[in-house]
């Protein structure tokens, strides 16, 4: 196995299992007895996984949200779904590759997916434009979600982005229209929708795709209202305290589920999404295909109030005193 | 100078605008030396250049709103701090100095006032509150102010001036967005208008929800407009930006706003489109006049 980007809390545990292959290899090659100090080792490796990763900071979630090895939109749509096909295009414009849109089916349903989608590696990256969308990505969403409702279709929506791109072309081609066309779209769409951030959840780029019946988030993704290096730079004037901004903003999945944000938190195996990403696609399907039972028998009327109803109620004030 | 070279200039150039103390001042933009009772008889706009001095939102409401017809509803919804936030400050105390500065609870009047003797719904932010952020009463100000649109049969206008939505109220704030969107939406489904007045400057997920969600869309010359900030869209490019970038000449000229409209004729032009749009019952009217509030 190639070595992987190691983040430092998770050092040790690649450090030990290292070790075990290394063991693993000797006791094969040569016949002396190691199978009690291999197990021995496995579980104390799984004991540390489960310590190291049921105490991280929110910080750690963040680095871990966008570790690069971390399962991207195509790497849960090969796992999730059948018969994918994907659809380009905002018939306006350009295709946006950092948005990916498709049919594909979900055990009996087809469903619309839209998904940011970021690269792997330099090139692929660059294409991706890092999972940051232009207009044109945002209109494609729109048009597809509209699509899907014509033709009685849930959405599904993956979320996975820094943010909406911010260039010169972006907001010449109306970025904010497009993010704003979108919810009000996805206010009133006639389907049921669910959404799941799967890594980054990056502000109002996130959210123009994340208007849903359900949120559900993976748990080491992050969803904030503004980049904590960008909460940073304005509330410290120092972009390298992002770690305290991610504190103070909670920008967890479980602190979100804890502030009635999200409807659930999807669970990551001990060692995160990108040491096991078809545990973490099964998990996935078994929301979504739980949600769309619970959804897919409401009458359209009520499925929209419901929809309202989820947002209402999201916001805490109480009155001034004299 | 030809008129129209001279308001090519105020474009790229609006600064900080806030009338100093002193019976006279000097236009920001062009140097000119006003009387300042002149000026605020202008609606703060220098008569020399048109540049737009920033103004309150109270001076909004006496701008547009028929003579003493306003109604507030919900001033004293105030933020509850949801996350505990502590920076370099604590969040209350952040509130508590905007609402000294500014003389409000949070970033949005929101009132029932009469336009030309028809009903209207206001809401007017006030970027002098916490640079007009977006947080849980600014959102929830909005849904209800759209409700009681719609409940009274009236067009709502919103003038907005934000920097975007509010970091201390983390999601919850982004969260607004999807909540005045649920409630816009509803409001589309009535043959009400809904006409947004973007100010000097409405940039972020403001710009990026309701403002851009009206029927018809105004701008004051010279506002800066846009999604991303100058500031964050020069560090990602790594080039300076070119000028006029996001003033709200450049988005009409892209095709994002209706129309430009100098404040002087912002109430005058509010008012004949409610007359286009709307469908005012007329018996209705006499008495609304008198039941204001
Ligand atoms: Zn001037």
């Amino acid at each position: 196995m190639p070595d992987r980007l190691a983040l430092d809390f998770e050092k040790p545990i690649i450090e030990l299992e290292k070790k075990i292959d290394e063991m693993k290899a000797l006791s094969g090659s040569s016949k002396i007895e190691l199978d009690d100090e291999i197990a021995r080792l496995e579980k104390k490796a799984e004991k540390l996984r489960k310590d190291v990763f049921s105490s991280l900071n929110r910080w750690q979630r963040v680095q871990l949200a966008r570790h690069p090895d971390r399962p991207y939109s195509l790497d849960y749509i090969s796992r999730i779904f059948t018969d994918f096909i994907e659809l380009h295009g905002d018939r306006a414009f350009s295709d946006d590759p950092a948005i990916i849109c498709g049919l594909g089916r979900l055990e009996e349903t087809s469903v619309m997916i839209i998904g940011h989608q970021k690269g792997r590696g330099t090139k692929d990256n660059l294409y991706r434009n890092f999972g940051m969308p232009h207009p044109e990505g945002y209109r494609k969403a729109k048009r597809l979600m509209e699509l899907a409702a014509r033709f009685g279709r849930p959405v599904i929506s993956l979320i996975d982005t820094p943010g909406a791109y911010p260039g010169l072309g972006a907001e010449e081609r109306g970025q904010a229209e497009a993010i704003a066309s979108n919810l009000m779209v996805m206010a009133n769409l006639p389907v049921p929708f669910i959404a799941v951030v799967i890594g980054e959840g990056g502000s109002g780029g996130a959210l123009a795709i994340g208007i849903a019946d359900r949120v559900f988030m993976l748990e080491n993704s992050i969803y904030s209202v503004i980049s904590p290096e960008g909460c940073a730079s304005i509330l410290y004037r120092d972009s390298s305290q992002a770690h305290k901004a991610a504190e103070a903003m909670k920008v967890t999945a479980s602190d979100l589920q804890k502030l009635g944000l999200i409807n659930g938190v999807i669970k990551e195996p001990p060692g995160g999404a990108h040491r096991y990403p078809d545990i973490c696609a099964d998990n996935i399907r078994e929301i979504l295909s739980e949600g769309l039972n619970e959804l897919s028998s409401l009458p359209v009327d009520e499925l929209i109030a419901k929809r309202h109803e989820r947002y209402y109620k999201m916001g805490k004030w109480e009155q001034a005193k004299e | 100078m030809p008129w129209f070279q001279k308001s090519k200039k105020i474009q790229s150039t609006q600064k900080k605008a806030e009338l100093p103390d002193g019976l006279w001042l000097k236009c920001d933009n062009c140097g000119e030396i006003i009387f300042r009772r002149e000026l605020q008889k202008n609606a703060s706009v220098c008569q020399k250049c048109r540049f737009h001095f920033r103004i309150s939102s109270r001076e909004y409401i006496e701008m547009i709103a028929d003579e003493g017809s306003y109604r507030e509803f919900n001033a004293d919804m105030k933020s509850s701090d949801p996350l505990k936030f502590k920076d370099t400050k604590r969040y209350p105390d952040r509130i508590q100095k905007s609402t000294k500065k500014a003389g409000m609870n949070d970033a949005i009047r929101t009132g029932i006032a009469l336009l030309n003797d028809r009903k209207i719904v206001l809401g007017i932010m006030d970027f002098n509150f916490f640079g007009g952020s977006v947080g849980s009463v600014v959102g929830e100000k909005i849904v209800q102010a759209t409700r009681r649109a719609k409940e009274g049969n009236y067009p709502f206008i919103l003038i907005c001036a934000s920097g975007g939505m509010r970091m201390q109220e983390g999601l919850f704030s982004l969260m607004q967005m999807a909540k005045t969107s649920c409630e816009l939406a509803e409001f589309a489904q009535t043959r009400l208008p809904f006409i947004t007045v973007l100010t000097h400057p409405t940039t972020g997920g403001t710009t990026a929800s309701f403002a851009m969600l009206g029927d018809v869309i105004i701008a004051e010359p010279g506002a800066l407009i846009g999604f991303a900030g100058p500031r964050v869209i020069k560090q990602t490019i790594g080039q300076d930006l070119p000028p006029g970038f996001q003033r709200a000449e450049f988005l009409l000229q892209h095709g994002f706003l209706d129309m430009i409209v100098d404040r002087t004729r912002l109430r005058g032009t509010l008012s004949t489109l409610i007359m286009h749009l709307h469908d005012a019952d007329d018996s209705e009217s006499e008495e609304q006049v008198s039941t204001v509030d």
